[in-house]
């Protein structure tokens, strides 16, 4: 009786049982959901071994080290040498022309250089060079950026040719020089992405007690910001070694496919994705295992630079 | 020393242009200046050697006809365009529920639990994986274990595998935007969490998960490398579906990719032009996005 009169006073009827069924199934969907996409990352990872499997009994940790890749029946041989140190290397050139440009574009954009209203669009303009698609930067990297460094890489080739990196005259063609260059302009939005992100969100107490103790600008930046925000800098820059390691479209463009471990960077080299890339459509057997087992290493490298990212940039919220 | 100011206070505080501390701090600016211009170059250039090239092959036939045969010239790309709209529409039709309903979870039901905080990392994790890994794991799962061929099908699996991670953080982050005062509010009048979820939570975040999507749909348009071994390509009109959701079929990120590297004019002309579409696609999804993403319902 009470019930029913708290019902009319409420406007709200009994909660039926199949309605709160309904309503736990939800609950319960969701979480099924939640917990799928853990389950995506985990059959990744167990797919790709299954499938490797056969390639990695054969070959174990020699598969490593080795640097034939040669698919003819009869007389198969892989080793995933000569790509990994191309993926190692191509990310470092990336790297190294990427860092210096990230960091000042985020010390540009972090900092009151130029006024809000126009930092805003210039932000946008750095994210919009992230979400080019990957061929596109390759098909412009085959008819416009090969020619146009092609000057600058014979320079290197004349003036520098005694460092071993540039010992080799240019092909004029692709190579690890051009891809790196690319890379360098894929990896560039993630890196003043999380270096602007990790200045902005200090404490505005450090830049004022700083200047205040009399400080210029970019005292302050070397001395203060850059030392508070470092772990978050460093963050940004694995996790652009992680994107860099895994770009496949524009490097397998232009870094020419060759199997074969040059030291100079103008020689053309082979990345792990490029090779899937390259060869995947058309392999059978053996082979496939074998380039499974390498999407297995690239996936390991991958994750391992990504876990670590992803707990440094963590850290870095905790601090302040 | 001859104004009054230097004198009350003893020393100067005023900037001197010409001291090493000033001039250090006139280096770094323009250094910094420096590597802001150097960064948006490359995005100049890209933008422009696409649109000069592409421009020039915009019409009609370009939307209405087949790629033409090596060594000829005429012909469009409208084949890899409509494969492109079936495999990503594919891909958002898995992506966008599993994506929301999980996001769902993380910020209504969860409550920041261990699980919450697993599947957030899983999240992560699952959005630094290479695209070409994504690429790998639609072959090794549905190819060669013959569930379907090369195919529409395992390149939309592909795609949505990579536009996951980025809907669920989306979907997750415009939840948790929408005021408590509003979950309350329905739960107080008697709701339960399914309605309030559907009928007053998920409509008030819409604009800002139809942001997301939108840029996940843009960016899977995009994507080469998980498509080059799933939906292979195809020089032909695809089948009606859902036949030709299992044949091989083409798309315009493939086509780029497949016509950039032949030596004919024709080809490299239509490669291009699909360039100069996905370029267009990403401009217009990218400003649209941030307009969108100013309209809020609270």
């Amino acid at each position: 009786m009470t019930a029913q009169l708290s019902n009319r006073q409420t406007g709200v009827g009994i909660r039926s049982e199949s309605e709160k069924t309904f309503n736990k199934g939800f609950i319960g969907l969701t979480l099924a959901f939640a917990l799928g996409i853990g389950l995506i990352l985990f059959s990744i990872g167990a797919v790709i071994t299954w499938r490797a499997w056969p390639a990695i009994q054969t070959f174990g940790f020699g598969f490593l080290v080795n640097s034939t890749w040669n698919p003819v029946q009869g007389r198969e041989s892989y080793g995933a040498l000569p790509i990994i140190y191309g993926t190692l290397v191509s990310s470092l050139i990336s790297l190294v022309i990427a860092i210096p440009l990230g960091v000042g574009t985020a010390l540009f954009l972090s900092e009151d250089f130029i006024p809000l209203k126009f930092r805003t669009p210039l932000v946008f303009l750095v994210e919009l060079l992230a979400a080019i698609p990957s061929v596109v930067y390759g098909l412009w990297g085959i008819f416009v950026l090969i020619p146009f460094i092609q000057p600058f890489a014979l320079w290197l080739h004349e003036t520098l040719g005694w460092i071993p990196f540039f010992s080799t005259p240019p092909s004029g063609g692709p190579g690890m020089f051009p891809a790196g260059i690319v890379l360098s302009i894929m990896i560039l939005p993630i890196i003043t992405a999380i270096s602007r992100d990790s200045l902005a969100c200090l404490p505005p107490d450090l830049r004022q007690a700083s200047l205040g103790l009399g400080a210029t600008r970019w005292e302050t930046i070397f001395r203060v910001l850059i030392p508070a925000a470092i772990s978050g800098i460093v963050g940004g820059i694995m996790l652009a070694l992680g994107r860099a390691m895994g770009e496949t479209m524009a490097v397998t463009m232009i870094i020419g496919n060759v199997n074969r471990i040059s030291i100079s960077i103008l020689e053309p080299a082979n990345t792990i994705s490029s090779l899937l890339a390259n060869q995947f459509a058309e392999a059978s057997g053996m082979q496939v295992a074998a380039l499974m087992y390498a999407a297995l290493v690239l996936m390991i490298l991958t994750l391992v630079v990504n876990i670590v990212a992803d707990y440094i940039v963590s850290q870095v919220k905790a601090k302040y | 020393m001859s104004n009054l100011e230097p004198q009350r206070t003893g020393i100067s505080l005023k900037k001197k242009p010409g001291s090493p501390r000033s001039l250090f701090d006139t280096f770094w600016t323009v250094i910094a200046s420096l590597c802001m211009i150097v960064t948006l170059i490359p995005l100049f250039a890209v933008l422009i050697f696409v649109a000069i090239q592409g421009f020039s092959q915009l019409n009609l036939s370009l939307f209405t006809e087949l790629p033409p045969p090596p060594g000829l010239s005429e012909g469009g790309i409208a084949n890899a365009l409509i494969g492109t709209i079936i495999t990503v529409l594919l891909a958002t039709a898995i992506a966008v529920p599993f994506g929301v309903l999980a996001a769902v979870y993380l910020s209504e039901f969860s409550g920041g639990n261990k699980i919450a905080q697993w599947v957030r990392f899983a999240t992560n994790v699952l959005s630094g994986v290479p695209s070409i890994i994504a690429g790998i794991f639609a072959f090794g799962l549905l190819v060669s274990s013959g569930i379907v061929g090369f195919s529409a099908i395992a390149g939309g699996f592909a795609l949505a595998v990579l536009m996951l991670p980025t809907i669920v953080r989306t979907t997750d982050e415009a939840l948790q935007i929408v005021p408590q005062d509003v979950r309350w509010a329905a739960f107080g009048i008697g709701a339960y969490n399914y309605q309030t979820v559907l009928k007053v939570v998920l409509p008030a975040a819409i604009p800002s998960i139809l942001t997301g999507v939108t840029l996940a749909v843009a960016r899977a348009a995009g994507e080469t490398a998980p498509l080059i071994f799933t939906a292979l390509f195809s020089n032909f009109w695809p089948s009606v579906p859902p036949k030709g959701l299992l044949e091989p079929i083409a798309t315009l990120s493939v086509l780029v990719y497949n016509f950039a590297t032949v030596p004919f004019k024709p080809q490299q002309e239509l490669a291009w032009a699909g360039s100069l579409i996905l370029v267009l696609l990403v401009l217009i999804t990218s400003v649209t996005a941030r307009w969108a993403s100013r309209q809020k319902t609270y």
